[in-house]
């Protein structure tokens, strides 16, 4: 049962590709850095981490010299159809704004943790301790990123400030804000990543790579079939790796070429 | 004033130092309770089990069975006011006392559960009318003021309070207006059951918990209410037997104490027939449209398959078949063992719903993870159960609420 459904003219979108992806984490480094996340109290614990931006290792689980691996970064998939939206209970987080990105409203946020259950992804975070940053770094917060306090959840919002500058921008050099070009706002992982691995753009304009390359064989999206409609592909041609993005049963074939 | 004054008329009860010893035992268990409260308000959920997996935990479990076993307020009442099952009289005031008890320690304890207790009257504000939980926060608040409306007049009828001819009159009239009370208690708590096991049925992607619905509800919003008062009357039934243990005197008659249980019985065996059903369509439907088999869903000791057998037969089938056979229903040892695997059954079902489907990995690439409380989520929820004695203790002693009693208790 969905009970939140909204179509949008433009989707921002991610295409991850997993056999470019080295799993050397800068995309998580950035994600830090740029959306203003404390460095951890204590990080023996990933179960307390904040990392908006995590990478998995998948494995095939095939023993050498056929062992392989795949690294995953899993941000926050934007979903089409969200989970965490229609039950959080005080319309804290929400998907209304043109672009389709899953906002959160830290300030009104209760803390009731209902939409981290929902999220199949684990792509929310819950401030389990009061952020504090060592004196001095606090002069490296991103000025347009609110910081969070102590008991409230969090996620990855495809760097939405960035967003904002865009449209400003836009709007300075005459140009319509709500028809940006591919470069005009890219996500500080995507930026940040050495080997090009990460593609943003508009999923629903064909100009965009991002469009082409969601239409791939070798695309697809993690956990397709709970219809949550993520607005992140991945894309791999390795049979192995398309085969962990869902639950198949023994029998099922996964798609592509 | 002499504490005996204060005692309903004509009955006995223990020496006022042995109470007050009594007390202090319940204080020094609220005592621990408060002070884990303050660690958490003070240090954050960091000292409790809970983490970015289990977002839900002991708090949550323990408001979800303390509030299902609590049903037995709104469904006696119902069918005490609306239905006319008269039988009920002798018991509806303690089922309205362990009402107030259960709804009121779940919400001191959901100050606890949500990261900022003073945004909770968001919830009131800024209501998400898609949210299953908007409406248990309307429900459960409003459900507490009718309780807190039906326990007044039991309070006024303390023989003191009761001489005073205006507050003798507010019981009198508060009497009069209850049946309109408890059908609109019913109405709030009927939603409100349901719309907890709404929680937990619209999670369409975690297909451990995720059911199909019926127009907006899914069915774990049934069967949350069903399974709420099936537990509820007995567990009602169960609180005056351990009274009665606890003060050696007689409190309800035996006949009262069969009717609550053949009530459990009816219920469990109406909720089985949708819970096997519901389980059934589960695994045949849900689970391999969602790519997953029976067996992924069960890990360890923790999350094993034990659990869904024993809530199913154990804790459902046998009490259920015990309740409804009269001959097994009308001797008392297995009357009483019936309910409490009622209780025990329904406190699965609630641990399930919550860990099992928080625990359960859903991407392929994850694992299963166990949640254990810490004493920070132990104390507070005992700090409850002691609450909830000490009320029953005072109510017990200087209220008239079981009419029985006396006739009961010859001098
Ligand atoms: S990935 Fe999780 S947090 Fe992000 S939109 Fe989907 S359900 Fe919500
Ligand atoms: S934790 Fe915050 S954002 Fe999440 S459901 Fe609760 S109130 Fe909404």
């Amino acid at each position: 049962m969905v009970l939140y459904l909204k179509e949008f003219k433009v989707k921002w979108g991610m295409v991850i590709d997993l056999d470019r992806c080295t799993g050397c984490g800068a995309c998580m480094v950035a994600c830090q850095a740029e959306n203003n996340l404390a460095p951890p109290v204590d990080a023996s614990n990933k179960r307390y981490s904040m990392t908006w931006m995590l990478v998995y290792q998948l494995s095939n689980r095939q023993p050498y010299p056929n062992h392989d691996v795949a690294y995953m970064p899993r941000p926050c998939l934007q979903c089409g159809k969200p989970n965490c939206v229609p039950v959080c209970p005080v319309i804290a987080t929400d998907k209304n704004q043109e672009g389709g990105i899953v906002s959160m409203v830290n300030a009104r946020c209760i803390g009731c943790r209902y939409c981290q259950a929902a999220c199949p992804y684990h792509a929310r975070y819950f401030n389990w301790h009061d952020p504090v940053w060592p004196e001095g770094m606090e002069k490296t917060l991103t000025q347009d990123v609110s910081t969070r306090p102590r008991g409230v959840v969090e996620k990855c919002l495809y760097c939405h400030h960035r967003f904002m500058y865009a449209r400003d921008k836009a709007r300075i050099e005459g140009r319509d804000p709500n028809a940006l070009a591919e470069d005009d706002y890219i996500p500080a992982c995507v930026e940040m990543c050495p080997t090009n691995a990460i593609t943003f753009g508009d999923l629903a304009n064909p100009e965009h790579k991002v469009h082409k390359l969601s239409k791939s064989p070798y695309a697809f999206r993690l956990l397709e079939r709970l219809n949550t409609d993520p607005q992140l592909y991945y894309y791999s041609q390795r049979e192995w790796v398309r085969r962990q993005g869902d639950n198949f049963l023994e029998h099922e074939t996964v798609g592509g070429v | 004033m002499c504490d005996k004054e204060l005692w309903p008329e004509g009955v006995q009860r223990c020496s006022l130092k042995l109470f007050i010893v009594w007390l202090l035992v319940i204080f020094a268990v609220m005592a621990w309770g408060l002070y884990a409260a303050f660690v958490v308000w003070s240090g954050g959920l960091i000292v409790t089990g809970m983490d970015n997996y289990f977002a839900f935990g002991l708090y949550i479990i323990f408001d979800l069975a303390v509030i299902a076993l609590g049903a037995g307020a709104f469904f006696s009442g119902l069918l005490y006011y609306l239905i006319r099952v008269d039988g009920l009289k002798n018991i509806i005031n303690l089922a309205v006392i362990i009402g107030f008890i259960c709804y009121s320690g779940a919400l001191l304890i959901l100050t606890l559960e949500v990261g900022q207790p003073l945004r909770a009257w968001f919830g009131f504000w800024h209501p998400n009318v898609h949210s299953m939980l908007t409406e248990v926060i309307f429900c459960i608040t409003c459900y507490m003021i009718v309780l807190t409306i039906e326990f007044i007049p039991i309070i006024l009828e303390n023989r003191k309070l009761n001489k005073v001819k205006f507050l003798h009159h507010v019981a009198h009239n508060f009497h009069v207006i209850m049946p309109l009370f408890a059908g609109v208690g019913a109405f709030l708590s009927f939603f409100h059951q349901g719309s907890l096991g709404g929680m937990y049925g619209v999670l369409f992607s975690r297909p451990y918990a995720f059911r199909e619905g019926f127009f907006i509800w899914p069915w774990t919003f049934f069967l949350f209410i069903l399974s709420a008062v099936a537990s509820g009357p007995g567990f009602t039934m169960l609180v005056a037997t351990l009274m009665e243990k606890m003060t050696g005197r007689k409190l309800v008659d035996f006949s009262v104490k069969a009717l609550m249980g053949k009530i459990s019985g009816v219920m469990l065996a109406i909720y089985l027939f949708f819970k096997y059903l519901d389980t059934w369509g589960w695994y045949a439907g849900i689970l391999p449209r969602s790519g997953l088999t029976f067996s992924e869903m069960f890990y360890g000791l923790a999350y094993g398959k034990w659990l869904l057998f024993s809530e199913l037969i154990v804790f459902g089938l046998v009490p259920a078949v015990l309740l409804l056979y009269s001959k097994t229903r009308n001797t008392p040892w297995i009357l009483y063992s019936a309910c409490t695997m009622v209780g025990i059954g329904v406190i699965i079902n609630r641990y399930v719903q919550t860990a099992q489907t928080l625990a359960h990995p859903v991407m392929p690439f994850d694992r299963w993870y166990v949640y254990v409380p810490t004493w920070a989520e132990w104390a507070p929820s005992l700090a409850v159960v002691a609450y909830g004695a000490l009320i029953l203790s005072l109510a017990y002693r200087y209220l008239p609420v079981f009419p029985q009693e006396r006739k009961l208790n010859p001098a």
